[in-house]
C-alpha cells in the first residue's frame, strides 16, 4: 500500500496533469473546483510550467488557446457557470482542431444554482455547447483514481484527435478523498505539430485561423471535422460493465451517480433481481452500440442521473422501442438515494410491467 | 500613361524595397484605409530588428483579422477581444519568442477591455498595436468606445450623445494608471511626419519586448474614409481636427515610468 496516497478528486486532476507534461495551466476561481487551481498554483511554478489567474473564464480558455497553438500541452478548469462562459473558446478551438483539456466540476444549475454536485451539463458537454458543428470529447470519471487517470489519458486523446476534450465531473468527485495509485509513466508521446507558431523558421508560415468567408472553403473545413468525429466514434467509445451477463434490468449511469447505481444494483443481487449496470466512461462518443444490443435482452432499463435527465435522451435514441426506459433523477444539486434507485429496479423487474415510466 | 518600368542597374542605390516581412499581395482593405500602412510599419520594424522568424502574431476579429495575408509571419486568430489573452498564451509558453497582439478599436477597448487592462497590469512581455479609427469598420460603421462626441456612425445616427452612449475612451491615458507597462505612446498616421513618428514608436516597443522591458502598447489614430463617409484626404484631416484633439498624441509611458 506504500505506493498510494490520499487525494481529493479536484487535486488528482491537477497532479495528473502535471505527470501528463500540462505545460500551462489558466484558471479563475469558482467553487466546488477551487482546489484544482490552488493546486496548480502552487505545483506549476515548482515544475518550471506556467501559472496564470485569468481575469475571467473567458480569458482563461483563450490564454488555453494561446498556449496550445504553441505547440505545448495546456489545461484550464472550471464549474458550470464558467464553463458557460468558455464555450465559444470552446467552439474556437474545436473549429482550429486543438489539443486542450477543459475540466468542468459540475454544481447545481441553471444560473448561479449552487456549489452541490450536479451531472446537468450534459447536454452543453456532450452535444456541443459553443456554436457550429462540433463535438468535444467528453470523460466522466467515478472515483478519484479516475479523476488521476483520465486527465492523462485527456491529455493522449487531445493530441491524438487534434480536439479539445472534457473531463466532466461533479463537485463530489471533485472534492471527496480517496486513495489512488499516482501515474507514475513518461508523460503521453506528443506527436509531432508541424502546425504549431513557434516563429516561421525556416518554413513557410503557420496560421491558426478558423474565419474562412468563402462557403465552399467553410463546408470543406466541416467536412474534414465531420470525418474526424466519425473515426473517434469508431475508435474511441468507453464503457464499464458490471453484472450485466445475465442482466435482466440494466442500470446505466455516469460518473458519481453510477457509484449510487452500483450499490442500487448489489441490494437488488441481493434479493433475487438479476441487475446490472452499464457505465458509460465516455459520453461522447456514447457507447449507443453496446447500450442497444443490452437493451434486446433485458426487461428494462433505468437511467440515473443527477439532472432532469440528459443521459437520457442518447439512451432513449440508442434504445428505440427494444426496452421499457425508466429514469430516476434529482436535480438542482440533490443526490439520488440508492433507495430510490432500488426501488426503481424493483419496479422495471416486475413482470406485469408494461411501457415507460418516463 | 504609361509607366516604363526596368530592372535596378548595379550603379543604383536602392533607397526603398518592399519590406521581407510583408507579402506581396494586394490588400483587402478599402482605399484610404489606414491598416495598410501599420502593416508595413510593423513588417519594416520585424526587417529592421531581424525578428521575422521568431515573431507570432494574434489577429483580432475586425478589418485586420487577415493579417496572416499580409505579414510574412506566424499568425493566429483570436476570438473577439481575446488577442490579449492568446498572446499571454503564446508569450508565457514561447518566452524567447516575439509576441504581438493587433487590435482594432472594438476588439480592444469594448469587448476585449478586460484582457486589455489585466495583460497591460500583468506587465505581459508582449506588443499590443492598437489601431483606433474611431469607428467599427469591419461590421460596417457602427459607434466604437473611441467614437467622438457628436460624430454619426450607423448605431449613433444623431451623433455620439455623451449623456447616453459615453465619451470616447482613452485608452493610453487609461493604462497609464497601472503600475505596470513599460510603455505607452500615442501616434498618428496623419501625414508622412506621423508615419515615421509611428514607425520608431513600434520600433521602440518591439526592441523593448526583445528585451525583456515588458508591456507596451502603440495606439495608431489611422483614417477610415468609407465608414465615415469622407474621401480619403477629408479622412486624414479628420484625423488632424477631430481625432488628436480628443487623442492627444505623445509618449505616455517611458521606461515603465509614466511622462509628465
Amino acid at each position: 500500500m506504500h505506493n498510494r496516497v490520499l487525494m481529493n478528486g479536484n487535486d488528482a486532476i491537477g497532479e495528473g496533469a502535471i505527470r501528463a507534461g500540462c505545460h500551462a495551466y489558466f484558471g479563475y476561481p469558482i467553487t466546488p473546483q477551487n482546489e484544482l487551481t490552488s493546486y496548480m498554483a502552487k505545483h506549476m511554478p515548482e515544475h518550471g510550467r506556467v501559472f496564470i489567474q485569468a481575469e475571467s473564464e473567458v480569458a482563461a480558455i483563450n490564454m488555453v488557446f494561446g498556449a496550445v497553438v504553441t505547440g505545448k500541452r495546456a489545461m484550464t478548469s472550471s464549474s458550470s457557470p464558467g464553463i458557460s462562459l468558455k464555450q465559444e473558446g470552446l467552439s474556437y478551438l474545436a473549429a482550429a482542431e486543438l489539443p486542450a483539456v477543459v475540466v468542468n466540476v459540475q454544481r447545481g444549475g441553471p444560473g448561479l444554482g449552487n456549489i452541490a454536485p450536479s451531472q446537468a451539463d450534459y447536454f452543453q458537454a456532450t452535444k456541443g455547447g459553443g456554436h457550429g458543428d462540433y463535438h468535444l470529447i467528453v470523460l466522466a470519471p467515478n472515483s478519484v483514481q479516475e479523476m488521476h487517470d483520465f486527465t492523462i489519458d485527456a491529455f493522449a486523446l487531445a493530441d491524438r484527435y487534434r480536439n479539445p476534450v472534457m473531463i466532466l465531473t461533479d463537485g463530489r468527485l471533485g472534492q471527496m478523498m480517496e486513495p489512488l495509485v499516482l501515474y507514475k509513466g513518461a508523460p503521453p508521446k506528443s506527436p509531432p505539430k508541424p502546425w504549431s507558431l513557434t516563429g516561421a523558421r525556416n518554413r513557410k508560415p503557420n496560421h491558426i485561423r478558423s474565419l474562412l468567408l468563402e462557403v465552399d472553403a467553410l463546408e470543406e473545413r466541416n467536412l474534414i471535422l465531420q470525418a474526424k468525429y466519425k473515426t473517434i466514434l469508431a475508435e474511441l467509445v468507453g464503457f464499464d460493465e458490471y453484472l450485466t451477463q445475465d442482466a435482466q434490468v440494466l442500470a446505466i449511469a455516469y460518473g458519481s451517480s453510477a457509484r449510487i447505481a452500483k450499490g442500487a444494483v448489489d441490494q437488488a443481487r441481493a434479493k433475487g433481481i438479476k441487475a446490472g449496470l452499464l457505465r458509460p466512461i465516455t459520453l461522447w462518443p456514447f457507447p449507443r452500440a453496446r447500450i442497444r444490443q443490452l437493451a434486446a435482452k433485458v426487461k428494462g432499463i433505468l437511467v440515473v442521473e443527477m439532472s432532469a435527465g440528459q443521459m437520457l435522451e442518447d439512451v432513449q435514441l440508442a434504445v428505440g422501442e427494444r426496452s421499457p426506459i425508466a429514469f430516476e433523477g434529482r436535480m438542482g444539486g440533490a443526490v439520488p438515494e440508492e433507495s430510490d434507485v432500488l426501488t426503481a429496479l424493483q419496479h422495471l423487474n416486475k413482470p406485469t410491467r408494461k411501457g415507460a415510466r418516463s | 500613361m504609361s509607366t516604363s518600368r526596368s530592372r535596378p542597374k548595379k550603379t543604383d542605390r536602392i533607397i526603398y524595397r518592399r519590406p521581407l516581412s510583408l507579402v506581396d499581395r494586394p490588400t483587402h482593405f478599402c482605399p484610404g484605409c489606414g491598416h495598410g500602412t501599420a502593416h508595413k510599419l510593423i513588417a519594416e520594424v520585424l526587417d529592421t530588428l531581424k525578428i521575422r522568424e521568431k515573431t507570432i502574431g494574434v489577429a483580432p476579429v475586425g478589418c485586420a483579422v487577415m493579417a496572416y495575408y499580409y505579414l510574412n509571419c506566424d499568425i493566429s486568430e483570436a476570438a473577439h477581444g481575446r488577442t490579449p489573452a492568446v498572446a499571454t498564451g503564446i508569450k508565457r509558453c514561447l518566452p524567447d519568442r516575439i509576441v504581438f497582439s493587433y487590435q482594432g478599436d472594438g476588439d480592444l477597448a469594448a469587448i476585449g477591455m478586460a484582457e486589455t487592462i489585466h495583460a497591460a497590469n500583468r506587465g505581459e512581455n508582449i506588443t499590443v498595436v492598437f489601431v483606433n479609427n474611431s469607428v467599427y469598420g469591419m461590421t460596417g460603421g457602427q459607434m466604437a468606445p473611441t467614437t467622438l462626441n457628436g460624430q454619426k456612425t450607423a448605431t449613433s445616427p444623431c451623433g455620439r450623445d455623451s449623456r447616453s452612449m459615453g465619451t470616447p475612451i482613452r485608452i493610453c491615458e487609461l493604462l497609464n494608471t497601472l503600475d505596470s507597462p513599460w510603455h505607452i505612446e500615442r501616434v498618428a498616421l496623419d501625414g508622412p511626419a506621423g508615419i515615421r513618428k509611428a514607425r520608431k514608436a513600434l520600433l521602440t516597443a518591439f526592441k523593448g519586448q526583445m528585451e525583456g522591458k515588458g508591456y507596451s502598447l502603440i495606439e495608431i489614430l489611422s483614417p477610415c474614409p468609407i465608414h465615415m463617409r469622407l474621401t480619403p484626404r477629408d479622412a486624414v484631416r479628420f484625423i488632424k481636427e477631430g481625432m488628436i484633439p480628443a487623442f492627444p498624441l505623445g509618449v505616455f509611458r517611458k521606461e515603465g515610468k509614466p511622462v509628465t
